[in-house]
């Protein structure tokens, strides 16, 4: 069994009285994909935060390729090889969309703390970022003010930015989510094409998505684990039926 | 130092505070509520000022004076609002500040065109006027005490509004969630406006509170501003508590400080080293507190939104 | 709140920037033949010291997206390495020049580094803050002047040259040190790291999860925003042979910032013509009454509600993209 790339130990984490992470423990193997699916606000968006370092931890270890990263910023994370896509789509609505894409290359490849030479001119760069969004299928709106695209198009943009960070773990907050039937199954075989090349930990309600992708699930309710294991486990486990699956099984 | 210069001085300061409070409540609850940085809220403490001079020169009393400036200090503030400022709510920060700045620079100029550029003043009642003695060898002018007194009022009044009526509760709500008070059916127009001109009428009636004290003139606001903005800051932006004790703490901290700075760095420097440094780090003493306070909580003292 | 609009179009880009600079150098000859020439090139040399210093700002508020209210402080900081390395005879540009700029870059790091751990209103009122300490620090220094200020003897010489004496070899001087600013400033926006800073301004947690440290990328940007600002302070001094507290008061640093969004933040030219319009507009209202603020203040209400973009937007007619 391969060194898991990502662990959690017993995270936890209070907002004021309320507990959002409550012994949160997880492994994840490298190459696999890794689904937590669970009732809305059961902590999941916060667990990723956690991971990526956006908001920090009360207590437990994070551990990533085997390097104590719980105290680590967030920007020293994503250097390490940690890449997300944000639940509400972030990107840089006034920047063209392939310059969204360069920027995250930028962050790859060498220094970032040059002022002289024009950006716009450098071809690597460039190079990096259009196999990025002929990945996600945005080749075509390469120039457009990424603030202009659909909803849809915005989740792929997001993705080939997280892509083009070429990381080692990928974190994705609900990348189904507000898309329609055609885009939605273009985008689950974009997943599916990425499965092997990188670890993906995936955050979704669309079942249809967690079913077709997941090698591993775990259940999160009101921040607690009450169930992981492998998607036929969890589709047979009677608590998770009842705390969330109901008939939505798919 | 003797004890009766210190207690003096602590007086005092608590007056520069319960005055700041005056000021600050308006500006707390505006920018808390509204989102709105209003740097113009200073000449609104001036214009109460300017006002009352008028209304004494027309009518030889002090209190019908202070009321009709107080009123006309809300009716500025709701046209001002309803005409300029309005617009401005959905607007970001910088283009606030831009055209505030504008209404200063305007109002500034008005006055000296309306009333003339040389300083001002305006008598205190006579009932007022004088001192009294608080305990042996020790005087304090009443009209002072009449001001930490009226300003105290005030306060629990304010305390009153915001935490016991309906409307208090509103204006509270919006100073947390103002988008969410608006989802709720409240009309959000006129409650801002309704906050805004109290706040405008707050500022005016501290300014005519102080006339007696000082000069009436030009600019007068200006410097009354930064320290109202140093006392939100400290207190936490939307709440009326936090502008209480911040006013009450920037008061004590300035006025105590310039008094007693420079001797204190004499027990430490030479006596023309201690002349140089303590009047500057008095006039300091202050900002070092925000960035104090907001080193240690970056969001105030008492902040109101939720977090 | 949505975020301010950024400077428009590119097709001005070059048009406008090249317009004003060519205008600007022009203005000693033009002056020659108009009556008042000394006034003329005084007051356009005076326009283009607080462009530098608008240039400045707009590096860290239009790109950065940071509002710093207290920026006059590092035109005082500029200003006072030049009164105080001439009390103690020490007056040429080659030594007072990098001491502006060694002042100016050690206090931008130390309250810089300060002042980034807060944002929106708290950055303002800090920065704010930062301004009046150095303001009331040089109120203090009684040897050099103190409240009044002090007269400068002469100006800087430059490498033992009396360059800067005659109006028209100061004018030129400044000229080419608003050139070289200008440009320099154009590199960075258009460099790697200006695209970091631009894309922290409009998105900082995402800017922040691809991996860049965006407090170092700012807190750079506000150093270097900072000695630029001295250099015009340096100018200033010398333009006026005087140095004063008045340079850091927190009412200069508002008007630094007017200038900036006059003329539309988020396109460095847009600081030019914002600070040749105000500067010039108040030339020419307080020629006709001095009590010109009372149309001034208005018409930036008139500029804030109906000409968003500022002048830039006005012409330009559109935003970027």
């Amino acid at each position: 069994m391969a060194e898991p790339i990502l662990q959690l130990e017993s995270l936890r984490k209070n907002f004021g009285g309320l507990r959002v992470t409550d012994g949160v423990s997880l492994e994840i193997e490298p190459g696999r994909v890794h689904a937590i699916i669970g009732p809305n606000g059961a902590g999941k968006t916060t667990l990723l935060n956690e991971i990526s370092g956006l908001v920090p931890v009360d207590a437990g270890h994070i551990r990533f390729a085997a390097t104590d990263i719980t105290r680590t910023p967030a920007h020293r994370r994503a250097r390490l090889g940690i890449a997300r896509s944000f639940q509400i789509t972030s990107i840089i609505p006034s920047f063209p969309v392939q310059e969204n894409v360069t920027l995250a290359v930028q962050a790859r490849m060498g220094s970032s703390f040059r002022f002289l030479w024009p950006a716009a001119r450098e071809r690597r760069l460039e190079e990096a970022a259009e196999d990025a969004l002929e990945q996600v299928g945005l080749s075509h709106r390469a120039r457009q003010p990424a603030g202009t695209l659909s909803h849809g198009e915005k989740r792929s943009l997001e993705l080939a930015i997280a892509l083009a960070l070429q990381p080692k773990l990928l974190l994705l907050d609900e990348p189904m989510a507000g898309t329609g039937r055609g885009e939605g199954e273009q985008l689950i075989e974009t997943l599916r094409a990425l499965k092997g090349r990188f670890t993906l930990l995936l955050v979704e309600h669309d079942m249809r998505a967690v079913f077709a992708l997941a090698d591993r699930i775990t259940v999160l309710v009101y921040g607690r684990v009450i169930a992981a294991g492998t998607p036929e486990e969890i589709r047979a486990n009677p608590e998770v039926r009842n705390a969330y699956l109901g008939e939505e099984a798919a | 130092m003797s004890t009766t210069l210190f207690i003096v001085q602590t007086l005092n300061g608590l007056q520069l505070g319960v005055l700041l409070f005056l000021i600050a409540a308006g500006l707390t609850l505006v920018f808390g509520v509204m989102d709105f940085i209003n740097l113009a809220h200073g000449v609104q403490y001036m214009l109460g000022a300017y006002l009352a001079v008028t209304f004494y020169g027309l009518t030889g009393n002090f209190g019908y004076a202070l009321l009709l400036a107080s009123i006309a200090a809300l009716l500025i503030g709701l046209l001002v609002e309803v005409l300029v400022f309005r617009r401005l709510y959905e607007r970001d920060h910088l283009d606030q500040v831009l055209a505030t700045f504008g209404v200063i620079l305007f109002v500034n100029e008005g006055v000296k065109i309306v009333w003339g550029a040389a300083p001002r003043n305006l008598p205190m009642p006579d009932f007022f006027s004088g001192s009294v003695p608080l305990m042996s060898g020790l005087n304090y002018p009443v009209w002072r005490l009449c001001i930490i007194a009226s300003g105290l009022l005030i306060a629990a009044g304010l305390w009153f509004v915001v935490t016991k009526t309906r409307i208090g509760m509103r204006i509270r709500a919006g100073a947390t969630n103002a988008a969410m008070v608006s989802a709720l059916g409240v009309d959000v127009r006129r409650l801002f406006t309704v906050v805004f001109g109290f706040g405008a009428m707050l500022a005016g009636f501290a300014g005519v509170m102080v006339a007696p004290i000082l000069s009436v003139e030009p600019g007068m606001g200006d410097s009354v501003l930064i320290l109202a903005f140093v006392v939100i800051v400290i207190g936490g932006i939307g709440s009326i508590r936090g502008a209480f004790l911040g006013a009450l703490l920037v008061g004590l901290v300035d006025t105590l400080g310039r008094s007693f700075a420079t001797d204190l760095f004499r027990l430490v420097l030479t006596a023309s080293a201690a002349r140089q440094v303590g009047p500057a780090v008095a006039s300091m003493l202050i900002y070092l507190l925000m960035a104090l306070v907001l080193l240690l909580k970056p969001a105030g003292l008492f902040p109101a939104k939720g977090r | 709140m949505a975020a301010p609009p950024i400077a428009p179009a590119t097709r001005f880009a070059i048009t406008l920037p090249l317009v004003l600079l060519v205008a600007l150098a022009l203005v000693p000859l033009l002056a020659h033949y108009l009556p008042g020439e000394r006034y003329l090139i005084g007051l356009f040399a005076r326009v283009m010291i607080f462009a530098i210093a608008a240039i400045s700002l707009d590096l860290i508020l239009g790109y950065g997206g940071l509002v710093s209210f207290g920026h006059a402080a590092f035109l005082g900081l500029g200003a006072y390495a030049v009164g105080i390395l001439a009390e103690h005879g020490i007056a040429d540009a080659v030594v007072v020049l990098p001491a502006a700029l060694a002042v100016a870059a050690l206090f931008a790091l130390a309250t810089g580094a300060i002042a980034m751990r807060t944002r929106g209103v708290y950055f303002i009122m800090i920065t704010l803050a930062f301004g009046q300490m150095a303001y009331y620090t040089a109120t203090s220094l009684s040897q050099y002047g103190g409240d009044d200020g002090m007269r400068l003897a002469a100006r800087s010489v430059v490498l033992g040259h009396s360059l800067l004496a005659d109006p028209r070899g100061f004018y030129y001087f400044v000229f080419a040190a608003l050139v070289v600013v200008y440009l320099f400033c154009r590199m960075i926006v258009a460099s790697r790291f200006g695209r970091v800073l631009r894309a922290a301004r409009e998105n900082p947690v995402r800017t922040e999860t691809l991996g860049y440290n965006v407090h170092a990328f700012r807190l750079t940007a506000y150093v270097i925003s900072g000695c630029i600002c001295a250099i015009a302070g340096f100018l200033l001094a010398n333009q006026n042979s005087f140095v004063s507290p008045a340079y850091m008061s927190w009412q200069r640093s508002g008007e630094l910032i007017v200038m900036v969004i006059l003329g539309g933040m988020g396109s460095l030219h847009g600081a030019v013509l914002g600070s040749l319009v105000y500067l010039l507009l108040e030339e020419l209202l307080s020629g006709f009454t001095e009590h010109w603020k009372v149309i001034f203040g208005p018409l930036l209400v008139l500029v804030v509600l109906f000409a968003r973009g500022g002048l830039i937007g006005l012409f330009g007619g559109g935003r970027r993209g």
